[in-house]
């Protein structure tokens, strides 16, 4: 069975049978819910029941009678307590407002009655809070029905619409401030349905319903994924197909230049716009990969086209081969330590979809047909991966992402790169190496493959050993005005005589083209010149993966002395004696606890 | 004017649950069991599904029993 392809009008026929049979299921969650009503409640709170029974819960109901949220919330708590909810859901509507503005309210009457609606629902939370333990759910309010000063409702202080507004803006701050408090988007929802199909007043004046089957079967759907949330069973996990899903075309048969993706055609911008909203997706924490039936190879250069907006490094799990889907999908699930019941799988090819569905219990399948265009609109629907916070990872993940795409939207301001380096306000602490630091230096030198001259690891004992015998030890440290990129480059050497042999030089990639090489070489030929060198000697050893590189030392100035035949490893030499700093736009800072 | 009976009976059969429920012109919500006003709520969409018809407010007040609901159909239906 599945209950979220079923139109809502076979749910409500069939809601009593459907119910029968997912109470047989084995393993349900009990869950006891409190459902505080202004309206009649009954219609959601049914097909809320058979949504979570889908979900794998057993979800047991208090009701308040009609119109009672506030008597049970605050006269008559005990009512609730007794009950001994894990959750309560309040559920009022703007026909449950009480202190409307009138037409002659001014903006001071406004913050007045605001305050004063508020206060109300504050006395709610706060008694709820008190009495019991359960986890509060509120929802905002829904626009009103009518409008009465049209587009001026909206600004007006007397106007409904404004003043729906204004609550809803004080709900968030409220919810925003206690974590027991978790906000439902009412008015998101039922501007998604469309307010003409979001309450119909025949079924207010008849049952003191509030809004259409389609409205609850809307609102019961967002307090599924709430309480999905709340107890962890959010989709964390979102395995996409390649061909014809995340880019227009067969990459191995049209080839990877062929395939579209950019801003050429229409097509080609809808896959784009999708590539978009996977990676806003993986911005906030949820993970991708990759589950294509193609070769390896080829499927990886789709991501090298220029106008691809994920990138390799996107993906948390990679496959691409010719096994069955559903195989590779439980691979993908081993890999990621993660359970198949927190996936949702994207394919356009709807055998792909049934045979995937059919093998694998718990994982979420759209059906999101084959137009690029509506596959964001159908997975959002679908609210697989709602949160009821963000975390302090989360924000830290983000925050991130978003400095990485600030410098890169600043560089494309400046015409001059010098320009756009000296924007960044960089400072750089350039110094030898510091015992606090060996930690990072090893790590960063054991894991840097492509800026990497020689590709030698050291262990933390070799490394420490390598400094006591007299070598020279650099670590580098930059910062921007974005943010502390951290300590992103180490150069070590050994004196011999009057010549430094440089056996390491790394940078991370994060801080590529900033003139951080040059900021180091400045500090390394200031200590070789100390400890008596005049030459500095550069050897490149080719790797698989270090070619960006080739030409680091001919770039710095050095002298091209040797290259062998064979390995093509390269030396290189640089006279220091008339050694003149060649850094500009990097600032270097004093060691302040030095 | 009773040939709307088979399918009204199926759709009480659905939303009631009771795969083995026969109806008559003369079934209430006497003698028909959870036929509550909440079930009524959903036989009457699920009618008004049915046969895309809709039913005015007022209109269903005055039923008495399944055969006033199908004449009530019927009327919408020859509309």
């Amino acid at each position: 069975m599945r209950l979220d392809t079923l139109p809502i009008e076979t749910i409500q026929l069939k809601r009593k049978g459907l119910r029968r049979q997912l109470l047989t299921r084995s393993n349900l969650y009990e869950v006891r819910i409190a459902v505080l009503g202004g309206s009649t409640t009954n219609e959601l709170v049914d097909l809320l029941e058979i949504l979570l029974l889908d979900s794998g819960f057993k979800p047991v109901f208090y009701q308040s009678e009609y119109n009672r949220y506030y008597e049970d919330a605050v006269l008559e708590p005990h009512l609730v307590a007794d009950f001994r909810p894990d959750l309560i859901y309040i559920h009022t509507t703007s026909v449950n407002i009480q202190g409307w503005p009138s037409l002659s309210t001014t903006e001071d009457d406004l913050s007045a009655l605001v305050s004063s609606e508020i206060a109300r629902f504050r006395r709610i939370w706060q008694s709820l809070e008190e009495h019991t333990s359960a986890q509060i759910i509120q929802n905002n309010f829904d626009t009103p029905a009518t409008a009465i000063l049209g587009n001026l409702d909206a600004v007006s202080p007397g106007g409904r619409t404004r003043f729906v507004n204004e609550l809803n803006l004080q709900l968030a701050r409220a919810s925003a401030e206690d974590p027991r408090l978790i906000l439902q988007d009412i008015q998101s929802i039922a501007a998604r349905l469309g307010l003409d199909h979001w309450a119909d007043l025949s079924r207010w004046c008849s049952y003191k319903l509030a809004t259409t089957v389609q409205g609850s079967f809307a609102i019961a759907r967002s307090l599924t994924s709430i309480v999905r949330a709340v107890y962890g069973k959010s989709r964390k996990c979102l395995v996409l197909d390649l061909d014809n899903t995340l880019w227009g075309g067969i990459i191995g048969d049209d080839g990877p230049d062929k395939i579209r993706i950019g801003r050429e055609t229409p097509l080609a911008e809808a896959y784009t716009a999708f590539q978009q909203y996977c990676l806003s997706l993986r911005n906030r924490g949820i993970l991708l990969a990759v589950c294509s039936k193609n070769d390896d190879e080829i499927a990886r250069q789709g991501f090298a086209h220029p106008d691809s907006v994920l990138q390799l490094e996107h993906f948390a799990a990679f496959k691409a081969n010719w096994e069955p889907k559903h195989e590779n999908i439980l691979a993908i699930a081993r890999e990621l330590n993660l359970g198949v019941d927190s996936f949702v799988f994207v394919d356009d090819n709807p055998a792909e979809r049934a045979i995937v569905e059919a093998q694998i219990p718990g994982i979420a399948v759209p059906e999101v047909g084959d137009d690029v265009s509506k596959y964001a609109a159908i997975i959002e629907a679908a609210r697989y991966f709602e949160t009821v916070s963000l975390g302090k990872d989360d924000l830290q993940r983000a925050r991130q992402y978003e400095e990485n795409a600030q410098r890169s939207s600043a560089e494309a301001r400046f015409a001059n790169y010098g320009e756009y380096l000296d924007s960044l306000e960089m400072t750089a602490e350039i110094e030898p190496f510091r015992p606090v630091y060996m930690e990072r230096i090893v790590q960063l030198t054991n894991k840097t493959n492509q800026f990497n001259l020689t590709t030698r690891r050291y262990t933390l004992a070799e490394m420490e050993s390598a400094l006591a015998t007299g070598q020279i030890g650099v670590y580098g440290r930059l910062t921007d005005r974005f943010g502390d990129n951290g300590l992103v480059s180490v150069v070590l050497g050994c004196v011999e005589g009057p010549a430094l042999h440089l056996d390491l030089w790394l940078m991370s990639c994060r801080v590529l083209k900033r003139d951080m090489e040059l900021a180091m070489l400045d500090r390394v030929a200031e200590l070789a010149a100390k400890a008596g060198v005049n030459t500095i000697y550069g050897y490149y050893l080719p790797t698989a993966k270090n070619a960006m590189v080739a030409d680091h030392y001919g770039k710095l100035g050095f002298t091209p002395c040797a290259k062998d035949a064979e390995t093509e490893a390269t030396t290189w030499s640089l006279d220091i004696t008339s050694y003149r700093p060649r850094n500009t736009h990097i600032k270097l800072t004093e060691l302040s606890n030095g | 004017m009773d040939n709307l009976l088979p399918e009204v009976q199926d759709i009480f059969r659905d939303v009631l649950d009771q795969p083995n429920l026969v109806l008559t012109r003369e079934s209430s919500t006497y003698t028909v069991e959870d036929w509550d006003s909440f079930a009524h709520l959903n036989i009457i969409l699920a009618i008004e599904n049915r046969f895309k018809i809709k039913f005015a407010l007022g209109e269903l007040q005055d039923l008495k029993n399944v055969g006033d609901l199908l004449d009530l159909t019927q009327s919408k239906l020859a509309k």
